[in-house]
This record gives structure tokens, sequence and C-alpha cells, in this order.
């Protein structure tokens, strides 16, 4: 670990850890949901899950100011929920309805909200790299003094995406920290057998740049080094890497029983120490009583379930309307010449069908 | 400095063309900014972009290292916050170490975040062939990009529309890939002086009208078009029109169409290979939209399906050049070798 200081559990307003405890409960009870409605098959696609995860993904969340920006891979249900988008739009999307946040054209990895600063949850792994460094840029043409948080899981260190998006922040002084999600396993290959560094925030130091390692199952250790390297970003425009080691209980997808590259017991040793443990004792400790705990375990289950439902409501988007967001207003003129002998459906392409079909 | 007078048209080449357009655009709209290898202190590898960092300073006019995906990702970020990045990739070629994000990343925007945001950007670089740049530095696949629904791609062929065309682009709201051409940058042309003059988006032009056969060309192969049809006209007293595509994506299928209805017969021509490239797309929607105007089958012209080599002269066998396109259009006449 670096060596910074250890932030002491009372740094935190109560009422504070309470809702973040809360949004980590959420988290966990929405990504146990999900399973079961894959499972049941009303969830389709890729479904990547993110339970173990839970205060790196709220801590982080936590450090990440109001009008700072967002970037996320493709395991990024936590993230959005974290962020404020409302189980509704998330579950929704998840089901492939018209409100869900994406209006059911993204699905579980593409999640996003800019009116919260977050410009998606995307599926090629470091694809978002230069797409962050590129929001980065944008707000230092702007004169604005945000950060952007650009989460990524530790398989993607190895793509050259990473390495010219590091090099470009830090060649260019833009507000950007790099969070590497090291949960120990890039889909099934270990962090040692991937990469020749398994040290991955050292790797920031090839482009002069700051980098740390802290644990990621520790909650106020999240938001300490998120909130201090979010705030260089932002007050000095100097990039950073923050390491975040955590651990995911489930496989790489729900397609992946998760066990061809791990042990039972590894996966029991992890949840021996389960983030949301560690904060419920430090709740207890400070005086939340079982009772109230269990109030918020059930609140959590209610909120997901009215999500499902509120999923379940929403209608499927219309089949007309398949072009929905392709292209901007407008469009339609310019592709109105590609329709005689069409037989690829430009002749019914709708591009400004309006919002939220 | 570039001249103040704004009506009329003035004679340039296209990459002053371009130039001009860059710099009008700049001076717009403070959101243009110009990203990409070597474009500010050495001027542009093509020098398209000479005197525009004196002009707007290194913020506007950014150098970046060799990191293709990486500034072209950049410029995809810069444009989803509302920046209007134009980012200059050195030629095609290298446009493939950023595949992932035109594809994967800018053409999905749109429709993949349910039009929730956008990504306004432009690319653009030069495609073409002929100066024995090898295998590695001579390519075309435009079609690969304009298969890509998100995206936009257009082709001038002549300096009006390279001024035209990049100013659509840098106004338009989606990304929108501008393949300039190597061969043409040092044509010249009459270039409308108006800084509101742009060429519409998904509309062909028809720079020479004709009788008895059509041309439909893009980019560099437009300029052999006209030459061919400059000769046939002369030598063999044949009437060629030629179908200036100028955007690929959206295709102009009608422009297309009425001219083959016109013609009957129709030769395609890229400098692109042809198998599944521009000229399979065209010839296909030909046979849907025009099956009962055609006299003879459609032909087609293109790169000989070979990494291109160096030695010169198999690199001009190799090439679309005039005298294969004119045999194409004499042979659809039926007026070839062994023609009655």
């Amino acid at each position: 670990m670096a060596a910074t200081a250890t932030p002491t559990s009372s740094a935190l307003d109560p009422a504070v850890r309470r809702d973040l405890y809360e949004t980590m409960v959420l988290s966990r009870v929405f990504e146990t949901e999900a399973e079961r409605q894959y499972k049941a098959a009303r969830i389709g696609g890729y479904c990547h899950l993110s339970s173990g995860q839970e205060a790196m993904t709220v801590g982080a969340m936590h450090a990440l100011a109001e009008d700072d920006l967002l970037v996320t891979g493709y395991r990024s249900h936590g993230f959005a929920l974290a962020r404020g988008v409302s189980p509704e739009a998330v579950m929704a999307e998840l089901f492939g309805r018209v409100d869900g946040c994406a209006h059911g054209r993204g699905g579980s990895m593409h999640l996003l909200d800019p009116s919260r600063g977050y410009y998606g949850g995307w599926g090629i792994v470091a694809g978002q790299l230069p797409i962050a460094t590129g929001l980065a840029l944008a707000l230092r043409r702007q004169g604005k003094d945000q950060a952007v948080l650009c989460e990524l899981g530790d398989g993607a260190v190895n793509m050259g995406a990473w390495h010219e998006s590091l090099n470009l922040a830090a060649l260019w002084d833009l507000p950007v920290v790099f969070l590497v999600v090291n949960n120990r396993y890039g889909m099934g290959t270990a962090v040692e057998r991937a990469s020749a560094e398994p040290d991955l925030y050292k790797r920031a130091a090839a482009y002069r740049m700051h980098g740390e390692r802290v644990d990621g199952d520790d909650l106020d250790t999240m938001i300490e080094a998120a909130d201090r390297l979010l705030g260089v970003a932002r007050t000095e425009h100097r990039p950073a890497v923050l390491e975040a080691v955590t651990y995911r209980y489930r496989g790489h997808s729900v397609a992946d029983a998760g066990l061809a590259y791990r042990t039972k017991d590894e996966i029991a040793e992890h949840r021996e120490r389960d983030p949301i443990s560690l904060e419920a004792k430090k709740l207890r400790d400070a005086g939340v009583s079982q009772e109230e705990l269990e109030a918020i375990d059930t609140a959590a289950d209610d909120r997901v379930a009215a999500a499902v439902q509120a999923a379940l409501d929403s209608d499927e988007p219309s089949t007309d309307r398949l072009a929905y967001g392709m292209h901007a207003l407008g469009s339609d003129e310019q592709f109105a010449r590609m329709r005689p002998g069409s037989a690829f459906g430009e002749e019914a392409l709708t591009f400004d069908a309006g919002l939220g079909a | 400095m570039a001249a103040t007078d704004t009506t009329g048209t003035q004679v340039m080449n296209y990459r002053e063309a371009l130039r001009l357009a860059l710099r009008e655009e700049m001076e717009r709209d403070e959101r243009v900014f110009l990203m990409g290898e070597e474009v500010g202190v050495f001027e542009g590898a093509y020098k398209v972009s000479a005197g525009l960092m004196d002009q707007f300073g290194e913020d506007r006019v950014r150098d970046t290292p060799i990191s293709e995906e990486g500034f072209v990702g950049a410029g995809v970020g810069a444009a989803m916050l509302g920046e209007r990045p134009v980012v200059e990739i050195m030629t095609l070629n290298f446009l493939l170490v950023a595949m992932d994000q035109v594809i994967n990343h800018a053409a999905k925007i749109g429709a993949m975040f349910g039009g929730e945001v956008r990504c306004p950007m432009v690319i653009r670089t030069p495609n073409g062939a002929g100066n024995q740049l090898t295998a590695q530095h001579s390519q075309s696949f435009d079609g690969w990009f304009a298969g890509t629904p998100g995206l936009k791609v257009v082709t001038p062929a002549n300096p009006a529309d390279a001024k035209g065309l990049l100013k659509a682009a840098i106004r338009d709201e989606d990304p929108v890939l501008v393949i300039e051409n190597l061969p043409i940058y040092k044509e010249k042309g009459e270039v409308p002086l108006d800084p509101d003059f742009v060429t519409p988006i998904g509309l062909a032009a028809v720079p020479r009208e004709g009788t008895d056969i059509t041309i439909v060309s893009h980019s560099f192969a437009t300029v052999r078009a006209l030459r061919v049809a400059d000769k046939l006209a002369e030598e063999r007293d044949v009437s060629v029109e030629v179908v200036d595509l100028r955007s690929l994506r959206p295709l102009d299928v009608e422009t297309i169409a009425q001219s083959v209805a016109k013609t009957n017969r129709v030769v395609c021509v890229e400098e692109g290979w042809p198998s599944y490239g521009v000229t399979a797309e065209i010839a296909a929607r030909i046979g849907k939209a025009c099956f009962d105007d055609l006299d003879a089958p459609v032909e087609r012209v293109g790169m000989a399906e070979v990494p291109l080599p160096y030695a010169k002269g198999l690199e001009l066998a190799a090439m679309p050049n005039e005298d294969r396109i004119a045999a194409a259009v004499l042979a659809t006449l039926g007026m070839g070798p062994g023609a009655a």
C-alpha cells in the first residue's frame, strides 16, 4: 500500500456513513436480483455483476463531486446506482425497456446518465480510456475545474489504449483519475498471469504520474484516496492512477460460475472480509442497532422489487423506432436519397422520432 | 492571409480549400479545434494546416504523439462534451490502429446510448496510391467505414467540395469521416469564398453530363473518370456521364438511378479493392433500383486485388488507371476489342 495517512472511520458524518451503507446494500441486493432475473430470462446478453466491490464503488462515487464526470467499463450497475441513476432506470435498461437509462438500446454494459455526468458504460476493454481522456481535454478547453473519473478493470492495463491514454493525460495535464479496479482476475486470468508488473499502480511512473494502491474493500480508505486524487485533478489538473484492490464474488459474467480459475475456499476467504460487513461493524460500533441495519436491508429489498416491477411495467421499444438516436435531428434529409431500391431498411429509418421511444 | 473578399470564387488547390474550410470554421466556432500528428509546428504532413497554429495557437491546433487510438478517442470524448474536434490522421492506413475508437465507439454513441448523447466529431484523412508508397501506405478501404451505421463518410473529389464537405462535416452533429486524397491535394479548381458555403452531405454531383453510359465514382476515381470521359468523347465520340458520389454514407442512390435510367449502361470505379467494396455496394443498389433500365451488366473497375507492389510498373498496372476504365466503358458499350 502507498504510504498515505490511514483514514479514521470517524471522519465521515454518521448520517453520510449510513447513507453510503444503504447504497452499498442497494447495490448488493440489486446485483443479486439481476442474476435472478437473468436466470429467469428477463435480462439477456452479457451481465457482469459487482457483488463484493461495493466499498470501492460507493467510496469512489462519494468522492466524485456533483459536476465531475464518470466513465466506466461494463461492470457498472453499482456505479450507476451510486451516481444516483434510479434502480428503476437501471433495471429497465437491463430488461431492454423504454424507460431504461439508454431507452433499451444499451443494456447492462451501456448504462449512462449525462445529466449526472455519467458518460457511459463501455463494453470494449480499455476503449473508455481515450474517451475519458477526451472528456478531460474538453474540460480543460472549457476552463472548468472539474475532474473525470475513469473506471477500468485490471485486465485493461495491458491494452494499448491504456498506454496511449495515460501518456496523453500526463502530457497534456488533464484532470482524469484512472481508477483501476483490481479484482484479481481479468475474466479468468489472474493479474499475475497477465501483467508483467502486477503492482499495477506502479505503471503510472512511466508517465511521471502519481499512482497508488489502496484497499478497495474499506470504504473510508477508498473515499480518502479518491477524494484526494480527484482534488489534485480538479485544482492542479494532474492525472493519477488509483488502484483499488477488491474482489468479485460472482463469475466474470452471469454465464461464468467463476470456479475454473479459483477455488471456493478463496471466495469464502474473501467473503470473510466482506466490505458491507465491515461497514455494518463500523455502524454498529457507532451505535446503530441491529434492527436499524436490518431495516436498511429490507428497504433495499423493497426498492429493488419496485425497480423490477417498474421495469416490467415499462414498454418494450417500438420496432418502428429501430434507428432511434443513431443520427442527429435532420439527418433523415441527408439519408433521403439513399432510399430508391432500398433493401436494407433505409426507407424506414426514423432518426428524429421523438425522445423516449 | 486569405483574401477578405467573400463573394465569388477563387482558384486554389485542394489542400488550400481544406485549409480555408478549417480556418473559416475555427473563426466561426470556438469549439472547433484541430488535433493530430504534426498538424501544428510541422504544419501538417501534407501541409493542409499550414499557418493555422500561428493563427489559432497550440490549444486549437494541437500536436499529438503518434497515438491514433488515443487521440481519436480523445476526440470522441471531447465531442461528447460539446467540443467540435477535427482529428487529422496522416493517412487512411493509420486509421486502422484507431479502428476500435471509430467503429466500436464513435459510430455507436447515438444509437447505443438511446440518443442521450451525441458525438459531433470529424476525422479527416487522405486515402490514395500512386507514389510507390507500397502495400502499407497506398490503401483506400473507404467502404469499410461507409458500411458502418452510425458514421457518415464523405469523399471530396475537387477543391470546391473539399471546402464544402469539410465545412458540412464540422457543422454536422454526428461523427463524419472526411476521406481526402493524396493525388488530388495539388489539383486546382474554383472554390466559393462565401464562408457559409457548404456542400450538403448525402448529395451526389454530376460533374459531366452524357447520354451513352454512366461512370459512378468517388474521390480520385472521379478525377480519372472525367479524364476518361474527355478522352472517349474526343477519340470515340462516346458521351459519358460522370456521377461523383461525394458522400458514401448517406449514399445518393437517387442520382445514380436517374443517370442509369438515362444512359442504361454503367461502370463503377473506385481506388480500393472492388470485392466487398464501394463498387460492390453501388452495383447491388443499381441491380435493385435500375433492373429494368440496364442494357448491359454493371461493370466495375478498382485496384487489383493484391497488396500494392513497390516497382513502378507493377504499381501502375495494379491501379484503376485510365486505360482500364476506358476499356471497361467501351466493353460495356459493346465497342471493345472484338466488337463487331
